[in-house]
Order: C-alpha cells, then structure tokens, then sequence
C-alpha cells in the first residue's frame, strides 16, 4: 500500500479530517522549502504537496504566480526540486506530492522523472495540464515507477469523467470547490458540498477539497464534506510576508496550528 | 463559405495532428471545451451558419480580398512573379477579422454573451472588439503591457469600439502572458464565458476551428491564381506567429503536392535565447498553453522569452499543425529577422505603395533575402496578412535619422 492510502485510512479510522499543504518549491530558497516542509511534517501535516515552478502557470492565481517568479528567480528547477525532496525524503513522515504543469516533466523525459521522482522518494504527483483524456501513457510511466497519479476534479466535471479519474487516479482525488484560478476566498461555496456528493456517488477514494482555504472555518466545513482539506495560496502568501530576512518555517507551521484550531 | 469546405483535414478524435495538439488543460477547462468542440462540429454542418458567416464576409469584412500581382516587388526578388494576397484590405485590416466574426457568431450560437481575448499586435484585439460591437457581445481583451506600449494605437481602437483592455503585466508582459491571462479569467466564468483565441493554438478544437475560419483565404487565392495567371504558384509563402494568417492560405494547397509552402517565422536579432521566436530554428517539442508543439524552451522546460520586432510574432510556442506539416515535410518553414523585415516593409512601400505589417513583412524580406534558388519567373503567392498602418509610429523611431529617404 502506497505512503498516501496508507495516511488517508489512518484519518478515516481516526475520523479525523486531514490537513493538506502546498508550498511552492524555490520560495523564498531551495533550503528554506526544506525546513518549511519537514516543519510543517513536525506539526502534523497529513500531505505535503510541493509545487514545481513552472514559467507559465495558467492555473494559477496572483499569489502563486508570484511565488512561481520568485523561485524561477532563486534558480529552481525540476532538477533542483527533486535533489530537495531526496535530501528531506529520510525526515520526513508525511507522503509527498508534486504538483506540476506538463512541460518541465515532458522536457525531462516521463521515463526518467519517474525513476527520478521515485528515487527521491515522492509519492504521487498532479499534472494540473493533464487531464485523464491525455494521462494514458503518463499513467503506464507513473504505474510503473510505483507513484500515484492525482488528478484534479472541478465542479464542471461530469459524472462519466468522475469515473475516469477515479479509475485512472491512486491515493486520492483532489477536488476544486471553487471555479477559477487557486487563491484564497473569503468563503467556501455550496458548490463544494455538490462536488463531494457526486464524487461520493462514483468512488470511494479518499476526496480532498482545496481552492479557497483560509481560515479555521473554512477547514471545519471542508472536513465535513471530505477526507481532508488543502492550504495553498493562504499558506504561500504568509511565506511570501516573512520575505528574504524572516523565519517562513516559524511562520509556516503558526499559520498551519492556528487554521487546525 | 460552403460547408462543403468544413471537415475536410479534421485531426483525430482526440485533437491530434500526427504527434501535435491534443487538449492539455486544467480540469474546469475541460467541459466547456468539450461542449464548445460539440457546438463547433454542430454548427459546421448547419448551412444557416455558413450562409450568415458568408454573408458577413461578403458585405461586412469585404471579402474576397483581391490578387494583386506584385510586378515592381518581384523584380528585387530575383525577377519572381509574386501574387500578394490582399488580407490587409479586409475591414480593421488583417486576417483576424475571418476568425473573429467566426467565433463570435458561434458564441451568440451558444448563448455567451461574453467575450474574452488575447491581442499581441493588437489586431485580434480590434477583430475579436469590432466582432462584438456588430453582434452585441461584452468583450474584455487581455494584452501584455510591453504590446500596449508598442501598439498604444490599437489599443485606443479596441477601446473606441467598446472593449475593455486589460494590462497584463506577468512573465514577458507580451502575447503568452496575456493568453494565460485570458484562460484564467475563462476558467473562473466558463457559463458565460467564450475564449475567443486568436490563433490557429492552444487546446483542441482552436487549431481546427482558426484554421477552417481562416481558410478562407486559401480558398479565394488558389481561385484567383488559376483565374488571373492561369495554373497554380509554385510557392505559397506567409509568416508565423502562432501560425493562423499560414494556416489560413495553406490550406488550399495541402493536397497540391506540387505546391512548396514556405512559413516564416520571426529571427529577431539573432537565434539564441530571448532574442528570437523561430520556433523550428531554436524550439524542442513540448507542452504550452493547452497543445502538443514546438516551443521555445530552456534545459529545464522553462520558457525562453522571446523577441521580435512585430508583436504579432512574438510567441514561444507554434501552431500544432504546422509542427506537423513540419514533421512530414509537407511545409518548409524558415526565419527572417528584425532589419530584414523592416527592409522589406520599406521595400513593398516604395515598390508597390502598400505599407505592410511588420508580420507580413517577415514574408516577404524571406523573398527579398535571395530567393532561395527559386527561378526567374516562378510565382510565389505571399499572403499579406494586415496593413502596417499600426507599425508606422514604431518603424518610424527605430530607423536610424534619414534612413528611410536615403533610397530615394
């Protein structure tokens, strides 16, 4: 059993909602992407998602796309990503996923960002460009390497494509409440409610619902729904205010106690 | 336009020319390109589509656009007989306006009452604001600052025509940033939301639906050649950005395999990275902005900036069909750079008293550049894509003092 159904059937057992983070790799460094990731692992974090920067991010919200130019800016890369995650990898309890946009991956070779990724010790990944129509021999190449292929699900996403990705799709599925880019919301829509009811209908692989966390409020009503919430652009943003000179693994891990209440 | 001439070179089920295109996008995106995949194929078969976009060509854009035998330019080409296909003598100027009146009719089909735009030249941005003057449709346009800049004329015409200009300033601040943007403003409204993307880019079924808007063009020049000299060009040659002004004149001629078909992509200054866009001359394949094709890239599949001196061609990625016309050798495609476009816009000027856009005129510096073996006599039919009136301002400050009436 992969690292990720592994922590999703603890939390079920537990009944407890799972808290998922994202940082973007690179933001501010490299090194400080390590020490925020194994801080977050120290208070708990059930998945770590870790952003590979890409030049051109169009799922993605102001607050990533800054995040996104910082790290092009401190010489992050693919390459660069992976190394971290080896060298955290031994650290670390919590499974890690990669989320990246189709380029960087194709430009390495799916054969060789398998081995790499596998190597390194990452344990699913979402490729936010590709959908389950295009995943095929991205699936074989991810099956193979023995990493969990996740895919996003949208309230635009039809039943019949429910079912791909919960077919295609391992560890579990990630759910956008929302319409739009990531970022942070002031509230957690309706919407989100009919999305896990659907998803409820097709699969009963472990749901994670993100695009909009922010405050404790939202990861209650989030919990209710699924088997575990995501921290993204709200999480990046106080990165982002500790700036060059702060503490973001400090700040990190005081934002992530506080939204768990 | 006849439906007859819709259907004719669809890629697979699945958005495929040989190994480019397909529909690499976020998830929320994929339902309303599927329904608007659905809606395109419904409408080409409906001959009250066709007739109402004929009707528009004929007496809205001024179409057919004429054949004009370019006899004074040819003769610096090497004594070439060079057909130009006049698309600069459409309303608003260039070819945009086929695709844009195209797309917009399909959005009122579906009932989207808003549009929105990437402009680079800006001259999508002025087809795709007045498409939706005509028709009554909001449209927002997406355009990076650094084009604002260059083009500020076209800006204040999109805005004259009731549209409202975004800046984008992220990334380059040029074409692909204001594509990104356009995309995510499409994601958070899909419902009432059409993406009016205006090149023959971007996810399955733009290259298909661009292409078959534009062919147009092809359609009434391969007519016109054999009316006016009597059998068909020996090459057909047009510039690419992201490729729908080439995408719209080849495919005419696809099928006739004596036909050479030449694009032109930009050079720039020189090939090397962030200082040009020929895509063939400098790309590898890979994944942008929701297809499967050549792009500009680093080592580590970030994309290279790009530069050219027209706005319109400065794009990191190509087309996904002419990456296949490429792979199979059906289409050459070759670059020519920043001064030798701003020679030949100077050149067509004086030749034939046509100011060209810097984007044609990449076409026609390719003839100029010594007509790569090509016989005295042989016809080159060279698509002008738009009139260059918007690049007066800009080619008047980067010629040096005088150098434009040194010729003289």
């Amino acid at each position: 059993m992969s690292r990720i159904s592994d922590r999703f059937d603890r939390l079920r057992r537990d009944r407890r909602t799972g808290l998922v983070t994202y940082i973007t790799a690179g933001d501010p460094s490299l090194a400080q992407s390590a020490a925020i990731l194994k801080t977050l692992d120290a208070t708990g974090v059930d998945v770590l998602e870790v952003g590979v920067p890409f030049s051109d991010p169009l799922a993605d919200g102001p607050v990533i796309q800054r995040a996104t130019e910082r790290a092009l800016a401190s010489g992050t890369t693919l390459d660069g990503v992976l190394q971290m995650v080896a060298d955290i990898r031994p650290d670390i309890a919590a499974p890690i996923v990669l989320f990246s946009y189709a380029n960087p991956i194709m430009r390495m070779g799916l054969a060789q960002f398998t081995a790499r990724a596998a190597e390194a010790g990452v344990d699913g990944v979402l490729t936010l460009d590709v959908p389950p129509e295009e995943g095929r021999e991205w699936h074989q190449a991810f099956t193979q390497a023995g990493i969990d292929m996740i895919f996003l699900l949208s309230p635009t996403t039809s039943t019949e494509r429910m079912r791909k990705a919960a077919h295609l799709g391992r560890g579990f599925l990630y759910g956008i409440s929302r319409l739009g880019v990531t970022g942070a919301r002031t509230d957690i829509s309706d919407a989100a409610a009919e999305l896990a009811r659907r998803v409820r209908e097709v699969t009963d692989l472990p749901l994670v619902l993100g695009f909009g966390v922010s405050t404790p409020e939202h990861m209650q009503a989030l919990g209710r729904m699924a088997d575990a919430a995501v921290v993204g652009s709200a999480l990046v943003q106080v990165i982002a205010e500790q700036g060059t000179d702060g503490d973001p693994a400090a700040a990190a891990a005081t934002y992530v106690r506080w939204l768990r209440g | 336009m006849s439906a007859v001439w819709f259907g004719r070179r669809d890629p697979d089920a699945r958005g495929y020319f040989g190994d480019f295109g397909g529909r690499f996008v976020p998830e929320t995106l994929v339902a309303p390109i599927e329904s608007l995949e659905a809606e395109y194929f419904e409408a080409r078969r409906d001959p009250a589509f066709a007739a109402e976009l004929d009707r528009l060509f004929r007496h809205y854009v001024g179409r057919p656009t004429p054949l004009w035998d370019a006899r004074r330019f040819g003769d610096p080409c090497g004594q070439l007989r060079v057909l130009l296909k006049r698309e600069d003598l459409t309303h608003t100027g260039a070819h945009k306006i086929n695709n844009a009146l195209g797309q917009a009719l399909l959005a009122v089909r579906m009932g989207k009452g808003r549009i929105v735009a990437e402009t680079g030249a800006g001259q999508h941005g002025v087809a795709s604001a007045t498409a939706c003057a005509l028709l009554g449709l909001e449209c927002v346009v997406y355009m990076g600052t650094e084009d604002m800049r260059r083009q500020a004329l076209n800006v204040f015409r999109m805005r004259l025509l009731g549209a409202t200009v975004v800046g984008v300033d992220s990334g380059s601040c040029t074409l692909k940033d204001a594509i990104n943007e356009a995309m995510r403003d499409w994601v958070a409204r899909p419902h009432d939301t059409h993406y009016l993307l205006g090149s023959a880019l971007g996810p399955h079924p733009y290259p298909l639906m661009v292409r078959e808007f534009q062919s147009v063009i092809g359609r009434e020049a391969r007519q016109q050649c054999l009316d006016q000299t009597g059998q068909l060009p020996d090459v057909v040659v047009a510039c690419v950005g992201g490729g729908s002004n080439a995408m719209g004149i080849f495919d005419a001629f696809i099928d006739d395999a004596q036909v050479q078909l030449v694009g032109v992509e930009a050079g720039g200054e020189t090939i090397a990275a962030g200082r040009h866009a020929a895509r063939f001359a400098g790309g590898a394949a890979g994944i942008l902005q929701g297809t499967r094709t050549w792009v500009l890239q680093d080592a580590h599949g970030n994309v290279e900036a790009t530069h050219s001196v027209s706005a319109g061609l400065d794009y990191a990625a190509i087309g996904p069909e002419h990456a296949s016309l490429h792979a199979s050798g059906r289409a050459r495609y070759e670059y020519a750079g920043d001064s030798d476009a701003l020679e030949a816009f100077q050149t067509l000027a004086r030749t034939e008293g046509i100011i060209p856009a810097l984007e044609s005129a990449h076409a026609f510096a390719y003839l100029l550049k010594g007509a790569h073996g090509l016989a005295p006599g042989t016809t080159v039919l060279v698509n002008l894509s738009g009139r260059g009136d918007k690049d007066v301002q800009s080619v008047a400050a980067l010629l040096p003092e005088g150098h434009h009436v040194a010729h003289q």
